[in-house]
């Protein structure tokens, strides 16, 4: 298979703008032919049903939530960047492509990234116009604020809520479209396989969450909008809900998988407190700008938040400030979290378990007084209070890594499309923009951008040459699609073991954290294969999933999901295994330099690894796209 | 901690349902409450019963999800969402009563799972400023006083969970749709269509059922993101004032 990334010849900063000329068009009386299913309601699969629902298409979105505002885009805090330059500051389209593609250790495609840096601005822009009411300065204009990985203020933020308030967003933009009668909202609707006919994506089989129903709907094209895998590794700050099925069972149908060993471990995340634990809280990045990261100088055993101030100022270790003296502790997410597991397998860390390092603030209330901090962070604060228990105005806030995002995801081109053609995957469900490490406030700027900007033109391309007759559901490719769902389900019912869904999930989960974690080695991961095809066989033999198919039943809905991940985890572990070299979130201790830096081998792997399925059980093939990088050169990521 | 549980169960919409009383032994203060009913039903599991069904996702008190009426509260003691409440807001050997959501207009569909989607409704109704995407002006064009864009998010932080309902006696969606309704007509990218948005929003509100507001200002005390009951007061004023000058009475002649 030749993957052909589509990017347009050409100098970088007219790429996009030839590229849009060159796109063929649908007639505004021939769009209402065409139909699009959209699955996933977030930031990108919200903006692009109603961009393609107002352009005259018809789209039918699914969630599995009660409500698409629902979606996990809901929960990012920080912000969100745009190459606006309203400071001065010198910040510029290519200075956020620049920091974009070196934050993402050069592993993502120039065309992707400078696109994304483009149409930040009109994002901005079109949020402010549907009402998000974003931070403002005194004399009404839009507020900015920093974030790692950058040393212009960028970002632009709606309190400590900018995901909600962009969703909220979107969401309404989508609502007008549903009242238009444009587009047609499945909620509590799962996505369980996609269908192609003649080689190309015509549909999707669905399981309605609620009476059980399995349906087949069809479409001229497919969007996939389903946010990343983050809960393989079972504890992350993914929703409980945010799954892998719809990536993982197109990729199954022939979608190539984009480098799935790229997570993001979020430095700044509340630790674990015990076996109960069921996911981790985030704590903004932006507290990073006035919160110190420390730990003491010497190991000090079990020592608590409210002890933190007995520890003198000399017996401090700001480590961040001490290695990365010019960004201090706005290093990028990776630097960061991977400093704190350093400290910690000192012995260093703080609190009942040693997994965690302290987040100071008592210099900046000190700074700045306490209402300044408050309003700056007060809901982050309060979240913090009601979850520990301690009053982070009083003492430092506690924080470990957690799992929190995937740059992998299914491989696209250009276009946004899959290796299935009229599969398109956006947001955080595709590989494409941020390499092996995603910068802080890109998250929400890729999701809107693939949404509002880049579908609305990209799938006319691929729309104008289809023929606007639909495919009868009555098809046998749908037939034997909803035969297979429905067949994996009464299977998944009818084992009936001893052990619960949850415990196969922590059990991967732990060992996905050991092993493909925040340091990989390669005897690490032939173990976790290894462990990974154990579980796999044992679930199928020994999973209890009580209840029944046709009603309202969260363990079969958790059962298909944990099933998908029990696969992908092994595709991750295989990924990593074959990337020899660091970059970004993907630490290999085989390739470190002397003082502890990821190591990256550019003559080797300055490629994006893509997986193709072979059938159950066996090996997966690699693909490789060469990225070809024209513009930046490839130095060694410095925040020193 | 020991706890003793009575759940309302119930196996579908159609089902009568009733409490069921369960005693739990492994409650540790650190648990959130959702946590604390994962361990509850991971033990039902091992017996071979059926879970109890709740709704969930984010966990962490911003998604919206998470309801449950617990010991006669929505979201339980603290004003904050279900999924933030810890057990250490719980003492050892108490009696906790959980139930859904109760307003004619959330019927149950199992268990502790409601169906909210007569708020979807209501946004569609009229819950958006209408711009397409592409062709609006540039963000600084618009620009809006501080006090303004603070007071229209401080609106917009509703998550649509529908503990307004819950609380309220007459299971009234003022709180909800007034955050909208309020959010909107600040910002003066809204106010083009603010007289046809109120009046559809409280039509559909009306339509779906829920009922009048007598300012009780229960929604207010329960509402986990603290949206104030101004909203509701600017809700009616938007609203009468709508009803005496919309362009639908202005373009047949009558109104201001």
């Amino acid at each position: 298979m030749k993957l052909d990334s589509k990017i347009p010849e050409g100098p970088l900063a007219e790429k996009w703008t030839k590229h849009k000329f060159n796109l063929k068009l649908v007639n505004p009386a021939n769009k209402r032919k065409y139909d699009i299913i959209v699955v996933g309601t977030g930031l990108a699969g919200a903006s692009a049903a109603a961009s393609l629902a107002e352009l005259g298409y018809n789209v039918k979105t699914f969630c599995f939530q009660d409500s698409p505002r629902r979606a996990h885009s809901i929960a990012a805090q920080g912000g969100i960047n745009a190459a606006k330059n309203y400071q001065n500051d010198g910040d510029s389209v290519y200075r956020l492509f620049y920091d974009t593609i070196k934050g993402g250790d050069y592993r993502a495609r120039e065309g992707n990234v400078y696109r994304l840096a483009e149409v930040s601005v009109n994002i901005i822009d079109q949020c402010v116009a549907q009402g998000v009411p974003f931070a403002r300065e005194y004399g009404g204009l839009l507020a900015n604020r920093s974030f790692g990985g950058a040393q212009v203020s960028r970002t632009f933020y709606a309190r400590g809520q900018t995901g909600q308030q962009l969703l909220l967003g979107a969401y309404s933009a989508m609502n007008r479209q549903i009242a238009n009668g444009k587009v047609k909202s499945y909620t509590r609707t799962e996505m369980l396989d996609v269908v192609l006919v003649d080689g190309k994506a015509r549909g999707i089989i669905t399981r309605d969450l609620v009476t059980g129903k399995i349906e087949a709907h069809s479409a001229h094209a497919v969007l996939l909008c389903t946010g990343g895998y983050g809960n393989v590794f079972y504890l992350s700050t993914n929703a409980k809900g945010s799954n892998a099925t719809a990536a993982w069972r197109a990729h199954k149908k022939g979608a190539l998988f984009g480098n799935p060993c790229f997570t993001q471990i979020h430095p700044t995340c509340i630790p674990v407190s015990g076996d109960h634990q069921s996911k981790l809280t985030l704590m903004s990045e932006s507290l990073r700008n006035d919160g110190r990261v420390w730990v003491p100088k010497t190991a000090v055993k079990g020592l608590k938040a409210s002890d933190a101030v007995k520890i003198a100022e000399a017996d401090r270790d700001y480590f961040l400030e001490r290695r990365y003296p010019s960004f201090g502790n706005l290093v990028p997410r990776d630097v960061a979290s991977r400093n704190a597991k350093y400290v910690c397998d000192e012995g260093r860390g703080v609190g009942a378990t040693g997994l965690a390092v302290f987040l100071d603030f008592s210099d900046a209330i000190k700074r700045d007084g306490r209402k300044v901090i408050e309003a700056k962070y007060g809901n982050l604060f309060d979240m913090y209070k009601q979850i520990t228990g301690d009053d982070p105005y009083e003492v430092p806030m506690m924080i470990y890594p957690a799992v929190h995002y995937t740059m992998g995801g299914l491989w696209v081109d250009y276009n946004l499309m899959t290796t299935v053609p009229g599969l398109y995957a956006l947001g955080e469900a595709n590989f494409s923009d941020h390499g092996a490490n995603r910068l802080g406030a890109s998250a929400l700027m890729q999701g809107l951008a693939d949404g509002y900007f880049v579908i609305p033109y990209t799938i006319g391309d691929y729309l104008a040459g289809m023929p606007y007759e639909k495919v009868s559901t009555d098809r046998p490719e749908f037939k034997e699609a909803v035969q297979q769902v429905t067949d994996r389900i009464s299977k998944l019912l009818s084992i009936k073991g001893r052990k619960t869904v949850d415990e196969f999930h922590r059990e991967l989960g732990l060992t996905m954290w050991e092993y493909c974690g925040m340091s990989r080695n390669e005897e690490g991961l032939k173990k976790a294969k290894k462990k990974i095809q154990e579980l796999r066989a044992e679930f199928w033999q020994n999973v209890n999933v009580v209840g029944s198919h046709n009603e309202l039943n969260m363990e079969l809905e958790k059962a298909n999901r944990v099933a998908d991940f029990l696969e992908l985890g092994e595709l991750m572990v295989d990924d990593a295994l074959n990337r020899s070299e660091s970059c970004g979130g993907h630490f290999r201790e085989e390739s470190a330099t002397e003082d502890g830096e990821a190591k990256r081998k550019d003559d080797e792997f300055a490629y994006v690894a893509a997986w193709e399925y072979k059938g159950d059980n066996q090996p997966e093939v690699l693909h490789k796209e060469e990225l070809r990088f024209e513009n930046v050169k490839l130095t060694q990521r410095s925040y020193k | 901690m020991e706890l003793t549980l009575k759940i309302w169960r119930q196996k579908g919409p159609n089902d009568k349902g009733g409490f069921k009383t369960y005693k739990h032994t492994h409650v540790s203060p650190d648990m959130s409450f959702l946590e604390m009913l994962d361990v509850l039903n991971t033990e039902l599991i091992k017996k071979g019963e059926e879970p109890v069904h709740f709704d969930h996702d984010c966990r962490e008190g911003i998604c919206g999800m998470c309801s449950l009426y617990i010991n006669g509260r929505p979201h339980g003691p603290l004003q904050t969402t279900t999924c933030q409440l810890h057990m250490r807001s719980f003492r050892d050997g108490q009696t906790i009563t959980i139930e859904p959501w109760r307003a004619k207009p959330f019927p149950i569909i199992k268990d502790l799972v409601v169906d909210r989607s007569a708020f979807e409704r209501i946004q569609q109704a009229g819950g958006y400023i209408s711009v397409n995407t592409g062709g609006v002006p540039d963000g600084n064009e618009i620009p809006i006083p501080k006090k303004i864009a603070d007071e229209a998010m401080d609106a917009a932080t509703c998550i649509g969970c529908g503990a307004c309902v819950a609380a309220c006696k007459n299971a009234s969606a003022m709180l909800f749709v007034s955050a909208k309704v309020s959010q909107l007509a600040l910002l003066p990218q809204g106010k083009p269509e603010r007289k046809e948005r109120v009046e559809r929003m409280v039509a559909q509100m009306d339509a779906e059922g829920f009922g009048a507001c007598t300012n009780t200002r229960a929604c207010e005390a329960e509402c986990p993101k603290g949206i104030s009951v101004t909203n509701i007061a600017r809700l009616n004023r938007e609203y009468y004032s709508a009803m005496l000058s919309s362009y639908e009475i202005a373009s047949k002649g009558g109104g201001d």
